[in-house]
C-alpha cells in the first residue's frame, strides 16, 4: 500500500511540474538578441586587457614581469628597460590575444594597476597575426579603473626630482653614519 | 454489418493525407524546438526566415548532404532496413485514422486493432536498429526498448478496452460517432490516462526515452546512424507522435466532432494540435525515470490500474443494460 501512495504522489508531482512550466508561456524570455541588441557589461567585466597610465600620463607598467608569470596561458611577453630619470619601463609588451583567456590573473598580479581588463570582448580578426597587441596597442590614456594611484609618489625607489624619503607617508631614511638619536 | 474493409479515400485523399502526415512531422522540428524555447524562458530557432520556420529547410538540407555512414562492422542489410520500418508501420497506421467524414483512406472493422498492431510493429525498428548496430550502447538500448514496449504494451491495449465497450465496436469512425452524447474522456478519464502514458512509452518520448537516453547510452539504439537514416528514426519519432495526438483524439475527444460553424476536419486537426503540444510539454518539462523505476511502474501500478479500470467499465455497461 505504501508503494501504491509513493505511485500516486509522483503522477501528481509530474502534474504539477507540468503545470509550473506551462506558466513560462508567459513570462519573458531571457535571451539576449547579441548582434542587434547590446550586452550589459559591468566595468569590472573580463575583457580586452590595457596598460593604464597614472594621473600625469606616464606609464604606470614597471615591467616586473609579475603578470607574466601569473598566466597561466603565458600570452604576456615583455622586456624591462630604464630611462634617465630611473623609471622602470617595458622596452616592449606583447599580449598574444589569440591565447589569452581573459582569466584576469594578471590584473591581480599587477602591483601598480598598470594592466587591467575592460569591458570589451569584440575583437574578431580574420589574420591570426592580428590577434597579437603591442604596446602601442595596449596603452590607452586614461588611469583606468584607479584614479589617483602613482606608483612612483608611494614607493621608495628614488626617481629624478624625487629622492628617498619624499614619497607620501615616508619618513626619511635614518643616517646609520651618525651618533644622534 | 458493413464490409470488414470498406476504401472511403481516392488516390487524392492518399496522397493529401501522405503529404500533409509528412509536413506536419516534418514542421515538428521546428514546433518543438520553438516551443520547449517558450517553456524554458528561451526564444529558440527564430533566425531564418519568418519566425525561423526556415529551420525546417535548413535541416532537411543539412541531413540529406550528410556523409550516410554505415559502419564496417554493422549487420547492413537489417541496418538499412530499420529505419524504414518505422516510417513504413507508422505512414500505414494513419490508414484508418478517421479525419472528418468521408476523409480518410480506409473503413476498417477492426481498425483500432489494426492501429494497436502497427504501433507495436514499430519497435522492430529500434530493435532491428540496435541489434544492427553491432554497438554495445545500440543493443542495450535495443534491448531497452523490447522490455519496455512488452509492458507498456499489455495495458496499452487494455486501456482502450472500456471504450470499444462503451461503444460496441473497433470501427474508430463508429467509435467517433458513439461520442456524440459524451466524449468518452468524461466517463473513461482513467482509460485517457493510462492511454497517453502508453502512447508516449511507445513513441519512446521523454519521460519514456530510455532507449535512447542521452546521458547513460549516448544516443541508444540510433548510436551508429547518421544522415538521412538518423532523419528517418527522427521523423519516425514525430510521425508516432502525430499518430497517437491523433488517437488520443479519436478514441477520447470527439475526433471530428466540435460545433458546427467549422467543418469537421477543423475540429479534428485542431485537437490534435492540442495533444501534439503536450507531447512537446512533456519533453520540455519531465525529467527520466531510472530503468527498474520505469518498469515496476508499468507492472506493479499500471498494469493493476488498468484491469480495475476494465473490471468497473465492464460492470457498469452490465448494470445500464440490466
Amino acid at each position: 500500500m505504501n508503494s501504491f501512495k509513493l505511485c500516486i504522489d509522483l503522477i501528481l508531482s509530474q502534474f504539477q511540474t507540468l503545470g509550473t512550466v506551462l506558466q513560462h508561456t508567459f513570462t519573458k524570455a531571457d535571451t539576449v538578441e547579441y548582434p542587434e541588441q547590446q550586452v550589459a557589461l559591468f566595468p569590472r567585466y573580463r575583457g580586452r586587457i590595457v596598460l593604464t597610465r597614472d594621473p600625469d600620463g606616464l606609464e604606470r607598467c614597471v615591467a616586473c614581469n609579475l603578470c607574466a608569470v601569473a598566466c597561466p596561458v603565458d600570452c604576456i611577453a615583455l622586456q624591462k628597460s630604464e630611462d634617465q630619470e630611473g623609471r622602470w619601463y617595458p622596452d616592449f609588451f606583447r599580449i598574444n590575444f589569440s591565447r589569452c583567456i581573459m582569466c584576469g590573473f594578471c590584473e591581480e598580479a599587477c602591483p601598480t594597476y598598470a594592466i587591467q581588463l575592460t569591458p570589451d570582448f569584440e575583437m574578431c580578426e580574420y589574420d591570426r597575426q592580428s590577434m597579437v597587441y603591442e604596446k602601442e596597442d595596449l596603452l590607452i590614456d586614461g588611469t583606468g579603473k584607479y584614479h589617483d594611484y602613482n606608483f612612483y609618489r608611494i614607493a621608495g625607489k628614488s626617481i629624478a626630482g624625487k629622492g628617498k624619503g619624499e614619497a607620501e607617508n615616508e619618513a626619511p631614511p635614518i643616517d646609520v653614519k651618525t651618533l644622534l638619536p | 454489418m458493413t464490409e470488414p474493409i470498406n476504401q472511403i479515400g481516392t488516390w487524392i485523399d492518399i496522397i493529401g493525407i501522405l503529404s500533409s502526415v509528412m509536413l506536419v512531422a516534418a514542421l515538428l522540428i521546428w514546433v518543438e524546438r520553438r516551443m520547449i524555447g517558450i517553456w524554458q524562458d528561451r526564444l529558440g530557432p527564430n533566425r531564418l526566415g519568418p519566425l525561423g520556420l526556415m529551420q525546417v529547410a535548413a535541416d532537411m538540407i543539412k541531413i540529406f548532404f550528410k556523409e550516410d555512414w554505415i559502419p564496417p562492422f554493422a549487420d547492413k542489410a537489417v541496418f538499412v532496413l530499420a529505419p524504414m520500418i518505422i516510417m513504413v508501420t507508422i505512414l500505414t497506421a494513419f490508414a484508418v485514422v478517421p479525419f472528418a467524414p468521408g476523409i480518410g483512406i480506409i473503413d476498417f472493422n477492426f481498425g483500432l486493432l489494426y492501429f494497436l498492431a502497427l504501433s507495436s510493429l514499430s519497435v522492430y525498428s529500434v530493435v532491428l536498429g540496435g541489434y544492427a548496430s553491432n554497438n554495445k550502447y545500440a543493443l542495450l538500448g535495443a534491448v531497452r526498448a523490447a522490455a519496455q514496449t512488452i509492458s507498456y504494451e499489455v495495458f496499452m491495449a487494455l486501456s482502450l478496452m472500456g471504450v470499444v465497450m462503451l461503444s460496441g465496436t473497433f470501427n474508430l469512425r463508429d467509435i467517433v460517432e458513439a461520442q456524440r452524447n459524451g466524449w468518452f474522456c468524461l466517463s473513461q478519464f482513467l482509460g485517457l490516462f493510462l492511454f497517453i502514458v502508453a502512447v508516449v512509452a511507445e513513441s519512446h518520448r521523454t519521460p519514456f526515452d530510455l532507449p535512447e537516453a542521452e546521458h547513460e547510452i549516448i544516443a541508444g539504439f540510433h548510436i551508429e546512424y547518421s544522415g538521412m537514416k538518423f532523419g528517418m528514426f527522427f521523423i519516425g519519432e514525430y510521425l508516432s507522435v502525430t499518430l497517437s495526438s491523433a488517437m488520443i483524439v479519436t478514441l477520447f475527444f470527439g475526433g471530428w466532432l466540435g460545433p458546427e460553424f467549422l467543418p469537421p476536419l477543423f475540429w479534428f486537426c485542431f485537437k490534435t494540435s492540442i495533444w501534439i503540444l503536450f507531447f512537446v510539454l512533456l519533453r520540455a518539462s519531465l525529467p527520466r525515470p531510472r530503468y527498474d523505476q520505469l518498469m515496476s511502474f508499468g507492472w506493479k501500478f499500471m498494469l493493476p490500474l488498468a484491469l480495475i479500470n476494465l473490471l468497473v467499465t465492464g460492470g457498469l455497461v452490465l448494470w445500464m443494460e440490466s
